[in-house]
C-alpha cells in the first residue's frame, strides 16, 4: 500500500493517521477511539433512565456532581444487546467541552497505530455501522475499527 | 504593555456605563430642557471620556468628544438652546462615541469609523437654526416639521440668544427627573465602595456552591438516619451556612432591572419620533434584581414588548383626541418581586387587540378553523398572537414586521423557564406580563418517584398536592370523554398520568392517586404519579444535545444520594398533555359542567376543626373562598369584629365563641372561610380547615344545639352540621335584609344533607 490513508473514505473525511487510540471490545471486535479524546474510564455506573429518549440514550450518570449522557455503543452499531449479567464499562469522551459517555463491553490497551496499515471500510459494512466507522487498522492477527467517536455520541 | 492594556480595558468599561447614563440624561433632557444639572451630567460624562482618549490617544474619539464637549459647555452655560435638531446631534453623537469604544474593544484600535459627519453635524447644529440642519440631522428634522411642538420638544428657541423658557414638564415629572438625578448620584457614590469582579470567576463561584449544596443534601440526608447528637448539630449548621452561602453568592449575580431598562427611554424616544406619536414612559420598580445571565436573556424579548407597544399598541395622537384620549401615550414598565419570581410588565394606554379582530385574522390565515375560533374564550383569541407567523399590525412597517414575532418572545422568555402572559381591553390598553425566575442554577423542587424513577419538578409551577386514598380515588376520579378529571374544590381539574406522557408502567397498584396540582400558562392540571419524596433545593446542570430534542426535560439534577434525576419541564409537558383539551374537549367539559349542576342535590362539604375537639361540616357552595386573616389585622367596631379585605369591611363571626367551643385565641393567623351573596361579604373563622367530604354517605342525626342544624358521622368521626345562615347573621345581622324573604343561601337545603 503506497497510498494508504484516508483517502478513500469519501464519506467520513477525517483522514486516519497514525498516532495512539484508546481500544475497548464490543461484541468480539477490537474498536479504537483517538487517546485525545478520551478523558477517563469507569466502572460500572448508577444510570438513570430517559423515558423517550433516542434507544441509544442508555441514560444519565453522576460523574462527580457533572450529569453525562451515556450511549450504549452496542445499540449504536447495531449489535445485539449486551448479554445478562455483564456490566458495561464506561468511557467518558471530552468532546467540544462537553463530557459524553459511551457503554463497551471492556476496555483494552492503548495502540500505537501506523497510518500505512489503514484500510477504509469493506463495501460490505452496512447500516449504522458504516456511518461510524472510519476504517480498519490491520493489526497483528486482528483488526482494529477505527470509531468516529463524534458521530458515535451524537445520537 | 499590560499595564495599558489595563488601563483601556478600565476606560472601556467606565465609559460603556457612562453611556447608559448619558442616553437616559439626554431623553431626560429633553423633557426638561432647562434642567442644569441634567446639561452639567451630560457635561461631566463626555469631558470624563474626552480625557482619557487625549490621554490613550484615540483621536478620533477625541475629536468627536471635544467638539461634542463644546456644544455642550455652551448648553450649560445657556448659549445656546436645545433644540431637537441638537438632541438628535447629540444622540447621534454619543452612538458614534458607542461605535468608537466597541471598535476599541474588538480591536484595540478605533477602526474604520468615520466621525467627521457627525463633527460637521455638531458643529453646524452649534451655529446655524435648527432648519438649516446638516444631512445627518435632516431625516430627523424632517419628522418633526408636522409634529406637534409639545410636548416632546420645547418650543424651538433662535439660536444663539439665551432665553429661559418655562419648564414645559409638569411637576410630577419635574419631581421624578430631580429623583433619578439623585438616584444617579447615589449609584455613583456606590461605586466608590463597591469592585469589579470578572463574571467567569462568580460562574465559578455559582457552580461549586452549587456542588456544596449538593454535597450538603447527600449528608443532611444521611445524618438523619443517625443517632449521634453531636454530628447531627454539626449536619444542621452545615445546612445553614451552605444556604446563607448560596444566597450569598447568588446576590452577587444579582443586578437591578434598570441595566436593561436604561436604554429603553431612547429606544421609545427614537421610534416614537420615527412614528410620530408622543409617548411618556413610566418605569415603575427600577432596582428590582435578578440574575445576571437571565437579565441578558431578557433584554431582547423585552425591547420586543416596547418596540411592539410604541408601534401597534399606542395610537397616533389625533387618533387618540378623537377617542378622548390625552394626545400622549403612556407606556409603563413594571417590575416587582412576587412569590420567588420576577414579574416585568409592559403595559400601553393605546387601543389594545380586539380579540373579534384578532381571531378572524388567525382564520384568514389559516392558523386556526372557524369552528375552534367560535369555541373560544376572548381571553384564549388573545393568546393567538404567540402563534408563529402572526403580526397584528395592519401593514408591516420598518420597527416591527422583522419577522421577529410574539412567538419568538414567547420561547426565549420560556427558554429560561419564564411564563408570558397578555391581557388587553380594547380601546383601553394592553399589558404583557412575563414571569421570570429569580435565578437559574439552583430551584426549590418536588421530587417525585414514577414508575420507580424519580423526577423533580420546579415549585415554582407547583401549586398543592392531592392525595387520595384508594377508596377515595374510586369516587373522586371521574372521567370526561375518555379524560380522567378529579373534582378539585368544586373545579374540574383534568389529570396527566405521568407514565402515560413518559410511555412507563406505574408500580404503584394500590388505587392510591398521588396529584401535583401544576399551572402552566393559565391553565391548571393535575400532575398523576406514583409518590411524593420530598421537596428540596436542587442544581439544575443542562443535558446533552441528544435529550434537548425530548423536549419534555428543562435539566437533570443529582439528587442527595447522588443519582440523577431529570427536570420535568412543566411547560412543555401541560402543552404535549393537554393539547387535545384546548380544541376537542372543551365540548365535552362544557357538558362536564352540566352535569355537576345537575347534581347539586349531592352536597359537598367542608370540614373545618373549631376547637376542644369539635368538627362542623359546612356546605361547600355557600362558601366562597378561603382565606388566612392576621390577627392583628382584626379590628373592632362596637363590639364587632371586622377586617378590612380587598378594600371592603369584612364582619367576622368567630365559630369557637358562636357554638360555644374553646379555641386557642392566641393564634398569629386565622383560617378564614369567606362566604359572599349579593355583593356582601362575612368571614366565618374556623380553628383549621380539614376536608372537603361527600355529604351523602353520612350517618346522619338530629342531635343539636344552638347554631347547628344536626350532625353526622364524617370520616368515622362526629361532625356538627353548621346552621350558615345564623351563624352569618351573627356576624352580619343585615345579610340577608337585601334579599326576599327566601334566604337565597343554602342553608335551608341543608337539612338535606
Amino acid at each position: 500500500m503506497t497510498a494508504p490513508t484516508g483517502v478513500l473514505s469519501t464519506k467520513n473525511a477525517a483522514p486516519a493517521t497514525g498516532g495512539q487510540l484508546a481500544t475497548f471490545r464490543l461484541d468480539g471486535d477490537l474498536y479504537g477511539i483517538e487517546v485525545q479524546h478520551v478523558q477517563e474510564v469507569l466502572r460500572s455506573q448508577q444510570l438513570t433512565r430517559v423515558p423517550l429518549a433516542p434507544t441509544a440514550v442508555a441514560g444519565l450518570i453522576n460523574l462527580r456532581g457533572q450529569v453525562v449522557t451515556a450511549i450504549e455503543l452496542r445499540e449504536r452499531l447495531g449489535r445485539p444487546p449486551r448479554p445478562e449479567g455483564t456490566d458495561p464499562v464506561v468511557i467518558v469522551v471530552r468532546l467540544h467541552g462537553e463530557a459524553v459517555s459511551m457503554l463497551v463491553d471492556s476496555i483494552a490497551d492503548v495502540v500505537d497505530v501506523d497510518a500505512s496499515d489503514f484500510e477504509a471500510p469493506p463495501d460490505t459494512l452496512e447500516g449504522q455501522a458504516r456511518e461510524l466507522i472510519r476504517g480498519a487498522y490491520k493489526l497483528d492477527g486482528t483488526l482494529l475499527l477505527a470509531l468516529d467517536v463524534q458521530r458515535a455520541v451524537s445520537a | 504593555m499590560d499595564g495599558l492594556d489595563d488601563i483601556v480595558e478600565e476606560f472601556l468599561v467606565e465609559s460603556h456605563e457612562n453611556l447608559d447614563q448619558l442616553d437616559t440624561d439626554l431623553v431626560a433632557l429633553e423633557q426638561e430642557p432647562n434642567s442644569r444639572e441634567r446639561l452639567s451630567s451630560i457635561f461631566r460624562t463626555i469631558h470624563t471620556i474626552k480625557g482619557t482618549s487625549g490621554f490613550l490617544a484615540f483621536n478620533r474619539l477625541e475629536e468627536v468628544t471635544h467638539v461634542g464637549e463644546n456644544m455642550l459647555s455652551r448648553l450649560r452655560d445657556g448659549e445656546l438652546a436645545l433644540t431637537p435638531t441638537r438632541t438628535s446631534v447629540l444622540l447621534q453623537m454619543v452612538d458614534t462615541v458607542r461605535s468608537l469604544l466597541s471598535s476599541i474593544e474588538a480591536s484595540g484600535g478605533e477602526g474604520s469609523v468615520d466621525v467627521s459627519a457627525v463633527v460637521a453635524a455638531i458643529s453646524a447644529a452649534m451655529e446655524e437654526a435648527p432648519a438649516a440642519a446638516p444631512a445627518a440631522a435632516a431625516v430627523v428634522e424632517e419628522l418633526h416639521d408636522d409634529l406637534p411642538e409639545e410636548p416632546l420638544m420645547p418650543a424651538p428657541a433662535v439660536a444663539g440668544i439665551a432665553v429661559p423658557e418655562p419648564a414645559v414638564a409638569d411637576q410630577p415629572e419635574a419631581e421624578a427627573s430631580a429623583a433619578d438625578a439623585a438616584g444617579g448620584q447615589a449609584r455613583r457614590a456606590v461605586a466608590d465602595s463597591t469592585i469589579r469582579v470578572d463574571v467567569d470567576l462568580l460562574d465559578e463561584l455559582m457552580l461549586l456552591v452549587g456542588e456544596l449544596v449538593l454535597t450538603r443534601n447527600q449528608i443532611v440526608q444521611n445524618v438523619a438516619r443517625q443517632t449521634d447528637t453531636d454530628l447531627i448539630r454539626a449536619s444542621q449548621r452545615l445546612n445553614l451556612i451552605a444556604s446563607e452561602l448560596q444566597e450569598g453568592v447568588m446576590k452577587t449575580r444579582m443586578q437591578p432591572i434598570d441595566h436593561i431598562w436604561s436604554k429603553l427611554p431612547r429606544v421609545v424616544r427614537d421610534l416614537g419620533l420615527q412614528l410620530k406619536k408622543s409617548i411618556r414612559l413610566d418605569m415603575e420598580g427600577r432596582d428590582t434584581e435578578l440574575d445576571k445571565t437571565l437579565l441578558e436573556a431578557v433584554k431582547d424579548p423585552l425591547t420586543h414588548l416596547v418596540r411592539n407597544s410604541v408601534d401597534h399598541g399606542i395610537e397616533a395622537p389625533d387618533t387618540r383626541t378623537k377617542a378622548g384620549k390625552p394626545a400622549e401615550g403612556v407606556l409603563t414598565l413594571r417590575a416587582r418581586h412576587e412569590s420567588g419570581q420576577v414579574v416585568v410588565e409592559v403595559a400601553d394606554d393605546g387601543a389594545g387587540i380586539d380579540p373579534v379582530k384578532l381571531g378572524a385574522k388567525a382564520v384568514q390565515r389559516g392558523l386556526i378553523s372557524q369552528e375552534a375560533l367560535s369555541r373560544m374564550s376572548p381571553a384564549d383569541v388573545l393568546q393567538l398572537i404567540f402563534l408563529p407567523g402572526f403580526s397584528t399590525a395592519a401593514a408591516v412597517t420598518n420597527v416591527s414586521g422583522r419577522g421577529v414575532g410574539m412567538d419568538v418572545v414567547k420561547t426565549n422568555i420560556e427558554s429560561i423557564g419564564g411564563t408570558i402572559e397578555v391581557e388587553s381591553d380594547a380601546g383601553v390598553g394592553t399589558v404583557c406580563r412575563l414571569r421570570i425566575p429569580l435565578t437559574l442554577a439552583i430551584v426549590p423542587a418536588l421530587t417525585v418517584e414514577c414508575a420507580s424513577d424519580r423526577y423533580a419538578i420546579p415549585q415554582i409551577s407547583l401549586q398543592e398536592l392531592v392525595s387520595l386514598d384508594a377508596e377515595k380515588a374510586a369516587n373522586a376520579v371521574e372521567e370526561v370523554g375518555g379524560a380522567p378529571v378529579y373534582r378539585l374544590r368544586g373545579e374540574l381539574l383534568p389529570l396527566v398520568r405521568l407514565t402515560d406522557v413518559l410511555g412507563l408502567t406505574s408500580e404503584r397498584h394500590d388505587g392510591h392517586v398521588v396529584i401535583a396540582v401544576l399551572r402552566s400558562e393559565g391553565r391548571r392540571f393535575g400532575l398523576v404519579v406514583d409518590r411524593v419524596i420530598n421537596t428540596e433545593e436542587i442544581v439544575v446542570k443542562a443535558v446533552g444535545g441528544q435529550l434537548k430534542a425530548i423536549g419534555l426535560y428543562s435539566g437533570a439534577t443529582v439528587l442527595g444520594d447522588g443519582t440523577v434525576a431529570l427536570i420535568l419541564d412543566v411547560q412543555a409537558l401541560a402543552r404535549r398533555a393537554l393539547r387535545t383539551e384546548t380544541t376537542d374537549r372543551q365540548e365535552a367539559r362544557a357538558g362536564a359542567l352540566q352535569a355537576v349542576a345537575a347534581e347539586t342535590d349531592r352536597q359537598r362539604l367542608l370540614l373545618a376543626a373549631i376547637g376542644g375537639g369539635r368538627r362542623v361540616a359546612i356546605p361547600l357552595d355557600t362558601v366562597t373562598r378561603l382565606e388566612q386573616v392576621r390577627t392583628d389585622a382584626v379590628e373592632r367596631v362596637g363590639n364587632r369584629e371586622v377586617v378590612q379585605y380587598r378594600g371592603a369591611i369584612l364582619p367576622m363571626v368567630r365559630l369557637d365563641r358562636h357554638l360555644g367551643a374553646y379555641g386557642e385565641s392566641d393564634r398569629e393567623v386565622l383560617e378564614v372561610i369567606v362566604y359572599a351573596d349579593h355583593g356582601r361579604s362575612v368571614a366565618i373563622v374556623v380553628e383549621e380547615i380539614l376536608d372537603i367530604v361527600d355529604g351523602e354517605a353520612a350517618v346522619r342525626s338530629d342531635i343539636d344545639d344552638i347554631g347547628l342544624l344536626g350532625s353526622a358521622v364524617l370520616g368515622d368521626k362526629v361532625t356538627e352540621l353548621l346552621d350558615v345562615r345564623a351563624a352569618i347573621l351573627a356576624a352580619d345581622p343585615a345579610f340577608y335584609s337585601h334579599s326576599s324573604s327566601a334566604p337565597s343561601g343554602a342553608s335551608d337545603s341543608l337539612l338535606e344533607v
